[in-house]
């Protein structure tokens, strides 16, 4: 006789018996989330991947996603939520990520602080090696996992107590808590218990005819709500971003154009859906000739992506300066070379997820995003329905870095809320989010400068073709953006730079952090070291020799008379520049295998759209009980926004922060602050917020009659005004209450003044720039080929630190991805579409990070700040690069670079 | 479908032996593998059969039972030679994989790039496999037969590795090289066990190989050279490295990985000498 389990599985949860009955193969992940409701066990891959799901089981770390639910029969599982709220132990790490900004995003938080549990109880001093030991399965993509260690080593809390929290402050992440106490809801933690689940079927070749079989009798299926096609959209079976490149369907339409693109949509309860298998859906395919790369493209007789643009050219961005030809010419020393990099894939480990239900006839859709207002505008034309229709409402992002700026579950859980009338829920699995998600363009870049023996520029050329994939997504932005920036931040008289964006079979490229910025300076940047060392000077030195200066004309035309910091963060670095140059000859004197070496990189971005408006709008009022509300609608995607622009924003009414309470980007209930991209936020949005400070202010201390240097001090119903010993209360419940509960209310706009640029890229872009240098100290085996990064230090031009210890934040995250780019991330379609085949660093590959913050204030900046989250990675692969150049005196000229290619490279040139 | 948790042996391979079961342990390699809809047969947890946990001393040698788990081998008091072992335990994915991912699962699984496989290898090590009909022994060498393939005959499932005593004095090392520090697919891999004689000449030589051939592989000739050499001495040859086959694929070149993995053993070697 067969003893089998009984079908209930009872074990304890935090403490508590609990019993559920698993379908057989259920993961204890899907358990723990779906029928005990501890969603603070997060999925990030479903394949022990990421760690994010890491729970403890009899005290020891598992991933709750490869364990079957019945194995933890009799068993004591403990989540974060449990461990925070019931050990002192657990309560205690809470507390010090918050205090060392260890929690940016989130997503990762539960599995890094369960882990760190259970080394704790084992170690309760644990050294940095057994940290990364104990949190080595835990993949983190926002902090660079420096300020994790921090927390779990229980090192000085990098925050500072401040009372007031304004501009300058390094307060504690104002939405940190939930984050740690494994209460914060992620877009698949939000959905009702009985919405329908969706499941998208996609194209398994990069291009092939479909034809669908009997889908009305495949809808017929017991548990199937609906089947969705391109039939079924009610709008325009189109998205994009750019006007005039609005290109992608929600389904293809009888060819696809990438593998992974979606062609229908199953709707059904979720026990059928369970147990859908995707290959049973009545579609067949017939693959057709494909193009995976830009040459092939390019060529002749290479299958049209979209009709209108020839040679599979989606567009092209172009900016000249002076006479570059005449220039090289005339230069006394020339460099040149092609340079080639991957697809790489943001990885953030939330993968895009979201519900959607019709509430009073209108649909409403809560999701991860980077753009709740441009989500609704696509929805708006998708659904062909009234604005005034739709609500957007953002869940907290598991990280962003640019792909949750396109709309990915947003379209299939509307269309489906709306046919089916039911809630609908859907969480991409990390292959579809892989397969699907835009990517970083591969470019393919050549690019010739000059210097006179001076040691000056003269002439910079630079010809780039990006791989924008299958659709325009932010492609054209790229293709504009690049040659804006491809001289860096530099004098560059004479110039030329053209870059195109080329369709492929491949997934749609976009936005990811620098919009194509990071691989132009991967060009340009190597070439200067080049350059530098023909003509003898020192690397740095030739950079501050060139580097822009106030009142000097960047390659637009554009001439900053002030705020221009890229000298200083040159200089910052030059102490470490000497003895890290130092230390690596001493070194490398007495090895022969295993050389160090010393690379630095510039950079610069331009915050804000280029040359386009994009404005943010930010709305405060005062409620009868006194409450001061913030709407603060920029997206808080880990970078902190909800911090700084409230920081900002307490600092110009003159409040502490911790006095707002604050509202996110509920479309119905807050204005539009334009999305969080292009380092725009603590800049655009943040002088929206320093303006609607200030006119709330003013209305206050007018109807107190008090000047400005009086204090504002909020209580219960009634707001005091005192200047000079004299105390002035405003009745609040004297004032009449708005349409939105408000008794005072302010709201203001602010759009950074740009001037469209000419036929040949002249004009003003941007208001502003921020600068950043990178210094890196890495070891090269060279009979291996391998990298090991021993140290980072990064020196960034923000204007004004409006919260230090957010910055460091952006700045290990930014050098962490950059380090990714450069030495181990690279997406191949069909070939690494999982967090195992598609290598991003773990923490155990990190370095520590010095952070030079440099403040050359900005006249158009909030209290003088600029945008970083850009900034961040775009020194960081060129400064790599150089250092292992400088290491080896081998010029890698293709990303990534893995021991595979580094050693083969090395191998050429005569490393044994 | 149903999902067997039997406690006893005999149990299990009744179930088994009744077909249409997938045997599960660790998770660490069904999971990642299942498809949309979830498992198309009943599965056989076999973590609760107390008979395949556990290292035990044994008349000549050691037995490591399937169901134990890396985090067990990484934590075991076990004489040096298996020190390889125990490296390779501790570079399995990472922590939470190498609490539940078992040695059985590990070498059934039969990946080219299984991190236990070297190591075992090195141990000489045989598999006891049994059946409802009874159990036999084969070496490891000839279990795992090609990618993804293992000799085992249905209704049959893995319950122990034995490892007979090494030599006496005999140091084990294993060298994992990937692409990062966690949570990372080999690109190659060496394992090694050594014995040198009181002159520091090599008595006993083991080294094999990993992720450069559809199945690791015994460098003989390489271990032939070694006898009677000092291990410094010796020098890592091309022809020492025949019997590798290794492919390009994403983690590095073919080319790379023969390159490497000869440096790998070339330091390996050196570091045993200094010993």
């Amino acid at each position: 006789m067969d003893k089998r389990l009984a079908p209930l599985t009872v074990f304890r949860l935090n403490g508590a018996e609990v019993a559920v009955a698993p379908r057989v193969g259920e993961r204890l992940s899907e358990s723990l989330r779906e029928r005990l409701g501890a969603r603070d066990v997060k999925v990030g891959c479903n394949a022990g991947d990421c760690g994010a799901c890491t729970v403890l089981v009899d005290g020891d770390p598992v991933c709750a996603c490869l364990m079957p639910a019945q194995q933890a029969a009799g068993r004591e599982v403990e989540t974060l939520a449990g461990l925070v709220a019931h050990e002192p132990l657990a309560a205690e790490m809470a507390r010090r990520f918050e205090a060392q900004g260890a929690a940016q995003c989130g997503i990762c938080t539960p599995g890094m602080m369960v882990s760190a549990v259970a080394l704790l109880r084992a170690v309760p001093t644990p050294d940095e090696r057994q940290v990364m030991d104990a949190l080595g399965g835990v993949l983190c993509r926002c902090t660079g996992y420096r300020k994790i260690i921090d927390a779990v080593m229980g090192r000085a809390p990098a925050a500072r107590q401040d009372e007031l929290g304004h501009a300058g402050a390094a307060i504690e992440k104002l939405d940190g808590r939930p984050k740690v106490a494994g209460r914060e809801r992620f877009g698949d933690d939000v959905a009702p218990a009985d919405a329908l689940v969706i499941r998208v079927i996609r194209s398994p070749y990069p291009r092939a005819r479909f034809h669908f079989g009997d889908l009305a009798a495949f809808a017929a299926r017991p548990g199937i709500a609906a089947v969705l096609t391109a039939a079924d959209v009610p709008g325009r079976n189109l998205f994009g971003t750019i006007p005039g490149f609005i290109d992608q369907p929600v389904f293809a339409e009888a060819e696809t154009r990438f593998r992974g693109e979606a062609v229908a949509c199953v709707v059904g309860a979720p026990e059928t859906m369970a147990l859908f298998d995707p290959d049973d859906f009545p579609v067949n395919w017939e693959p057709l000739p494909d193009v995976q790369n830009m040459s092939d493209a390019r060529g002749a007789g290479a299958p049209l992506l979209h009709r209108g643009r020839n040679g599979n050219v989606m567009c092209g961005g172009f900016v000249a300066h002076g006479d570059v030809d005449a220039a090289l010419a005339r230069a006394d020393v020339v460099v040149e070379g092609r340079f080639e990099t991957a697809f790489v894939e943001h990885a953030y480990i939330e993968p895009e997820a979201g519900f959607a239900e019709v509430v009073g006839g209108r649909v409403e859709v809560h999701a991860c995003t980077q753009a709740p207002v441009m989500d609704l505008e696509t929805l708006e034309t998708v659904l062909g329905m009234d604005r005034a229709q739709i609500r957007v409402v953002p869940t907290a992002a598991g990280g962003g870095f640019g792909a949750k700026l396109d709309v990915s579950v947003q379209p299939f859980l509307t269309i489906a809320a709306l046919k089916t009338g039911r809630p609908v829920r859907l969480a991409y699995e990390r292959s579809e989010s892989m397969q699907s998600t835009t990517k970083r363009h591969p470019a393919d870049m050549r690019v010739r400068i000059g210097a006179t023996q001076d040691g000056k520029i003269c002439g910079l050329r630079f010809d780039g073709f990006f791989n924008t994939g299958a659709y325009a997504s932010w492609g054209p932005t790229v293709a504009n953006r690049v040659p804006v920036h491809a001289s860096g931040p530099y004098r560059v008289p004479d110039y030329r730079a053209e870059a195109t964006g080329i369709h492929t079979h491949c997934p749609p490229a976009g936005a990811f952090r620098g919009f194509g910025v990071p691989q132009a300076a991967v060009a340009q940047e190597s070439l200067f070291d080049e350059l530098a060392d023909k003509l003898g000077i020192d690397r740095l030195d030739f950079r501050i020799r060139n580097a822009l200066r106030n009142g000097e004309p960047t390659v637009c035309g554009q001439v900053f008379e002030q705020g221009v910091g890229i000298g200083a963060c040159l200089e910052a670095l030059r102490p470490a520049w000497e003895t890290e140059r130092a230390a690596a000859a001493v070194v490398n004197a007495q090895r022969d295998v295993v050389k160090r070496g010393v690379g630095i990189a510039a950079g610069w971005y331009g915050c804000g759209n280029t040359s386009l408006p994009n404005p943010s709008t930010i709305k405060a009022g005062v409620r009868v009980d006194g409450q001061i509300v913030l709407h603060q609608g920029a997206a808080d995607i880990g970078q902190g926004a909800n911090t700084v622009i409230a920081q900002i924003f307490a600092q110009a009414l003159g409040v502490p922060v911790r006095a707002l309470e604050l509202v996110g980007g509920d479309t119905d209930v807050t204005p539009d602050a334009g999305k969080t991209s292009a380092s725009r936020q603590t800049f655009v949005t943040g002088n929206a917020a320093r303006l609607a400070g200030a006119a709330l202010r003013a209305e206050i201390l007018q109807r107190a009659n008090a000047g400005d240097g009086a204090t504002i001090v909020t209580g219960s119903g009634v707001i005091e005004v005192r200047e000079d010993g004299r105390v002035q209360a405003i009745d609040l419940a004297a004032l009449a209450e708005d349409t939105q509960g408000y008794v005072l209310r302010s709201e203001e706009t602010y759009d950074p003044p740009t001037q469209p640029l000419d036929e040949n890229g002249q004009g003003v872009p941007y208001a502003q720039f921020g600068y950043a240098a990178h210094l890196c100290v890495l070891e090269v085996d060279t009979a291996l080929g391998t990298v090991t990064p021993v140290k980072f230090v990064a020196a960034h031009d923000v204007g004004r630190a409006i919260n230090p210890l957010l910055v460091e934040g952006q700045v290990e995250g930014g050098i962490a991805q950059g380090m990714g780019m450069a030495l181990m991330e690279e997406y191949l379609p069909g070939r690494t579409e999982n967090l195992h085949d598609y290598l991003i660093p773990t923490i155990g590959d990190m370095p520590p990070v010095e952070t030079l913050i440099i403040e050359e204030p900005d006249a158009h900046g909030p209290f003088g700040a600029k945008g970083l989250g850009e900034h961040v990675l775009i020194p960081t692969a060129p400064a790599i690069l150089n250092a292992i150049r400088d290491a080896t005196g081998v010029q890698m000229r293709k990303l990534p670079v893995t021991p595979s290619r580094l050693r083969a490279a090395l191998k050429e040139a005569d490393h044994g | 479908m149903d999902y067997y948790a039997p406690e006893s042996l005999s149990e299990a391979l009744d179930i088994l032996g009744r077909g249409g079961v997938t045997p599960l342990s660790g998770g660490t390699d069904f999971y990642p593998a299942l498809t949309p809809g979830g498992p198309r047969q009943s599965l056989l947890d076999i973590t609760r059969i107390a008979a395949l946990h556990g290292i035990s001393r044994q008349a000549g040698g050691w037995r490591i039972g399937a169901a134990t788990t890396w985090s067990e081998i990484a934590r075991a008091e076990l004489p040096p030679a298996f020190d390889g072992l125990r490296a390779a335990a501790r570079e399995v994915g990472a922590r939470q994989i190498q609490n539940v991912g078992t040695v059985g699962g590990n070498i059934c699984n039969a990946s080219p790039a299984a991190d236990g496989v070297p190591p075992l290898l090195t141990l000489d090590a045989e598999v006891e496999i049994a059946a409802a009909g009874g159990t036999r022994r084969m070496a490891l060498s000839g279990f795992v037969t090609g990618v993804r393939q293992v000799a085992l005959k249905p209704g049959e499932m893995v319950v122990a590795l034995h490892l007979p005593d090494p030599p006496e004095t005999a140091v084990g090392a294993f060298r994992k090289l990937g692409s990062r520090a966690y949570l990372v697919i080999s690109i190659a891999m060496v394992a090694m066990v050594l014995r040198r004689d009181g002159a520091g000449r090599v008595d006993h030589a083991r080294i094999a190989v990993g992720a450069c051939s559809p199945v690791a592989q015994r460098l003989g000739a390489l271990e032939t050279a070694l006898i009677g050499a000092r291990p410094e001495e010796v020098r890592v040859t091309m022809a020492n490295l025949g019997a590798l086959q290794p492919i390009d694929d994403v983690r590095g070149s073919a080319a790379y990985r023969l390159d490497a993995v000869r440096e790998v053993i070339a330091r390996m070697l050196r570091e045993a000498g200094d010993g």
